[in-house]
């Protein structure tokens, strides 16, 4: 296949970047896009000239590191995958592929397409845990908990941290992130006891962060690599005001 | 070099128990007095981190991810091990002792084994309380599956994300002692040299991989758990940043280096399509529980699956293994894999896949049953391979997954370097020449909630400390050894790309030193490897500025350490002249082609000892002994 890439590139936090056009025409069908990313540095690094940054470790879409805006699309075209599961028979024979970095203002680009996601570690760090000390803890089947119960709370544990949600959304929000935390928490019966702290801890901490305000518009669960359903936004506000009333 | 590897005395099951007793103390306020830096933050390093942490240690936590959560324990899928016995179907610790050491070849330690086993229940528990979401059944109690190696219910386990969900119960432990101030945590730092200071290991060299300089940190403990080597061939299942560099460092600084050539290949993974393939992924062994594996029954037979009818099958491993079937250990499914397609019987455009047929389940329990059980599994196929599995069989084949050998530690963790403990994969413990499905999970987070926090107390209270900072004249030669290292790599300005090398060390470790080995092969591996190195050190293109991020300088360096890392695995499979677990000798093997240890000669661990450049490495030997199990031929007929 011939295809042409359009690649953000810029050099530093501070300065401005560019789209790059670079040309490739050995791509085959069965190559991932990252392994086009690689052929593309592969011929770069041979020549002299700077490879692409980019971040990518486990490449079965569940480390959460890549995060690329493909053709204008968190992710690109395909439901439920993350940049790294996209595979070149998604696309065909001379087209072009615009690839830049997920555009947040509390994710900062680092170098080309490699940001800065340490926003949601501080998010975590401030209340997204169950205060439990190592050792002594219960036996593992004193407490039953309904099948549907954890399941709902594995099904928003299923968040990889990628960001997309936050690309997503028009206001960079980080709702989606957050609501996932404190759903997977929060509808489990170890979470009850801190329900209340976690939920107001970590949403002061996403504010912090200059995260946007939930736009409302689904555009998060729609572009989430695991499918990480707004039932759980829901969850959160409920959450929320309860911790504000009672 | 004498290896002592303090194994307390007495009876197996009362060890652990006394040896406890035994460690000395550390009061809880003078924890605050001891700095310990925890390189990774995988299961072992996230898990020893936090409990750490909790004790009242300082600690210093790094890794060379964004974040914490992106640790290569995350794409575990399949389940973690323990012993529990809620499926009531005869599991006890001795038994799940029992599977592992047999599953190891008999080339594990005993006292290790039996205390992993012991402390596998309590990791359960552990993550259930911070709320891990393992899978439950409709009565609200928790489930389990069978896994390879193992014929009873005892892998615990969150749909195909086990690793996942528990790297997150630690990473969140992790979180909350950064967040209340007891750890100082630093993103995107990648160990470069271990620091020892009168012989303990007393701090680290990193470099900061966002802005290039070179940074030391100074402690009174070194805890290592950045996972295994298999990168060393390229392409196996491993991340793509996965790398030897910290241990190999660590074993130029004298940490012995044990059995580097037990290394894994797993039976189920996507076969590989093209010379482009950047990583192999693994399809969970969990399916070998209600997937069948086949091969056509004539040669190079190119027909739709689904047309070839039973009798046309061989379910070869159901023939052969009739007790284990499908679920026989990852070595000897591979090995059975590799057979049937040298042999012709292949399937797929390369020839190099069997089935694994998922027709008969879905037939008897149907598709939804299939799909709540193996649902992302089957997602990630599609995804990889555009083939459907729920109509048409998966097509699989052998990779390099994971590495059984590891740096050299004692009973308490300790490599041969006082101060340095090695936990997880990093280390070579638990599993001998093979590691049984859902026990990597169960290790990592064995050493590091479990163990660790007992044995690094000891050390303190057993040794005196001076005190060393950063300006400490170890520190600055280190500092200037990796700068002009650095220096050397961006001067050199060759042709070709760090990948491209790596590319063809791959191969020759594949070639020679993958899933069967001889003596003619591996002599070929020690020529071809030191000559690769040489056109690595005279032909490579490491493009950028040193003071930037500069993600081919990293590769640069991971690969200087892999080259080094190939040549002593090349010479640990030489010189173990026998056949066990993972190592297969192609002249030492049994009349039905199982593999053939030599108790006689090779019970006993290979720790490699370092000795400058140019020089030989030293062969340390450290004799296992079996006071409880007596070594058989492993049958999983």
């Amino acid at each position: 296949m011939h295809i042409t890439l359009r690649i953000w590139r810029q050099t530093n936090p501070a300065g401005p970047g560019r789209l790059v056009t670079y040309e490739l025409s050995d791509v085959t069908e069965d190559m991932s896009l990252l392994e086009v990313l690689d052929l593309l540095n592969l011929q770069l690094a041979r020549n002299g000239e700077e490879p692409i940054a980019f971040d990518s470790d486990c490449r079965e879409g569940i480390c959460g590191s890549c995060g690329l805006q493909i053709n204008g699309r968190p992710h690109g075209p395909l439901k439920g995958v993350a940049s790294c599961q996209i595979h070149m028979r998604t696309f065909k024979e001379n087209d072009t592929i615009t690839i830049e970095p997920f555009r947040a203002k509390a994710f900062p680009v680092v170098k080309d397409l490699v940001i800065d996601r340490t926003a949601f570690d501080r998010i975590i760090q401030a209340g997204g845990f169950i205060s439990v000390n190592t050792g002594g803890a219960p036996d593992a089947n004193a407490i039953p908990i309904p099948k549907n119960t954890v399941d709902a709370a594995f099904e928003a544990a299923a968040c990889i941290s990628c960001g997309a949600c936050v690309a997503a959304c028009k206001n960079a929000s980080a709702m989606l992130f957050v609501a996932a935390k404190v759903a997977h928490l929060g509808r489990l019966p170890q979470g009850e006891v801190e329900r209340k702290e976690r939920c107001l801890s970590m949403v002061a901490q996403m504010d912090a962060e200059k995260f946007g305000a939930c736009s409302n518009t689904y555009a998060c669960e729609a572009e989430c690599p695991k499918e990480i359903s707004v039932d759980n936004i829901a969850f959160l506000n409920r959450e929320l005001l309860r911790a504000k009333v009672f | 070099m004498e290896l002592n590897s303090r194994i307390p005395a007495g009876p197996l099951v009362e060890k652990w128990d006394s040896h406890r007793f035994n460690l000395k103390l550390v009061n809880p306020a003078n924890r605050r007095k001891y700095h310990i830096v925890v390189v990774g933050t995988g299961l072992a390093g996230a898990s020893a981190a936090a409990t750490l942490a909790e004790l009242g240690y300082r600690v210093t936590s790094l890794c060379y991810h964004e974040s914490p959560r992106r640790a290569h324990s995350i794409a575990a899928q399949g389940g973690i091990n323990a012993p529990k016995n809620y499926a009531n179907d005869g599991d006890s610790i001795y038994r799940l002792f029992y599977d592992t050491i047999k599953g190891g070849d008999y080339r594990s330690r005993e006292a290790n084994v039996y205390r992993l086993a012991q402390v596998s229940n309590n990791i359960i528990d552990q993550c259930v309380a911070q709320g891990v979401p393992l899978a439950r059944d409709y009565g609200g109690l928790l489930d389990t599956r069978s896994f390879g190696g193992a014929q009873v219910s005892r892998t615990f386990y969150a749909q195909g994300q086990t690793g996942q969900q528990l790297l997150l119960g630690a990473y969140q432990a992790l979180s909350r002692q950064i967040g209340m101030g007891n750890i100082v945590f630093y993103p995107r730092r990648e160990m470069l040299d271990l620091v020892v200071i009168d012989g303990q290991a007393r701090g680290i060299v990193v470099r900061n991989m966002i802005n290039g300089q070179i940074e030391s940190i100074a402690c009174d403990a070194v805890i290592l758990a950045t996972g295994g080597y298999a990168n060393v061939f390229f392409l196996s299942t491993n991340a793509r940043m996965s790398n030897a560099t910290a241990i190999w460092r660590a074993y130029k600084r004298g940490a012995c280096f044990a059995n580097p050539c037990f290394t894994q290949i797993h039976p189920t993974c996507i076969p590989v399509s093209s010379e482009h393939q950047s990583k192999l992924t693994l399809m969970s062994e969990s399916l070998r529980n209600d997937g069948r594996i086949w091969v056509p029954m004539i040669k190079g037979d190119k027909r739709d699956p689904n047309l070839i009818p039973e009798v046309e099958r061989d379910y070869y491993l159901e023939r052969i293994y009739p007790s284990f079937g499908n679920l026989s250990p990852r070595d000897v499914s591979s090995r059975r894999a590799k057979e049937v397609c040298d042999a012709g019987f292949g399937v797929g455009p390369t020839g190099k896949a069997v089935y694994l047929d998922f027709r008969d389940t879905i037939q008897r329990n149907g598709r939804e049953w299939i799909k709540e059980k193996y649902g992302n599994l089957f997602d990630m196929y599609r995804q990889i391979t555009g083939e459907n599995a729920y109509e048409t069989p998966m097509r699989i084949y052998p990779a390099l997954h994971y590495t059984m050998g590891g740096l050299w530690v004692d009973y308490n963790l300790m490599s041969t370097i006082p101060g340095l403990f090695v936990l997880g994969e990093a280390n070579f413990s638990d599993h001998g020449a093979n590691r049984l499905g859902a026990s990597a999970l169960m290790q990592g987070l064995a050493d590091g909630y479990f163990i660790i926090s007992y044995t690094i107390g000891d050390y303190f209270a057993s040794n005196k400390f001076h005190k060393v900072d950063t300006s400490h004249e170890a520190f600055r030669t280190a500092e200037k050894e990796l700068k002009s290292t650095i220096d050397r790599l961006l001067g050199i300005r060759g042709k070709r790309a760090v990948d491209d090398i790596h590319k063809d060390l791959g191969h020759i470790m594949w070639e020679y030193c993958g899933m069967a080995r001889n003596a003619a092969g591996l002599k070929k591996a020690l020529e071809a490897i030191p000559s690769l190195e040489e056109e690595f050190w005279r032909n490579v293109s490491v493009p950028g500025r040193t003071d930037d991020l500069n993600q081919e300088l990293e590769k640069a360096q991971r690969l200087i350490d892999f080259l080094e890392l190939g040549k002593l695995i090349a010479e640990d499979a030489l010189h173990r002249e026998e056949s066990c677990g993972g190592h297969f000798r192609e002249e030492h093997e049994t009349e039905d082609n199982e593999a053939k240890r030599d108790d006689e000669n090779f019970s006993y661990v290979a720790a490699w000892e370092y000795r400058g450049p140019g020089n030989p490495p030293k062969l340390n030997k450290e004799s296992l002994n079996f006071e409880y199990l007596k070594p058989s031929q492993r049958s999983y007929k």
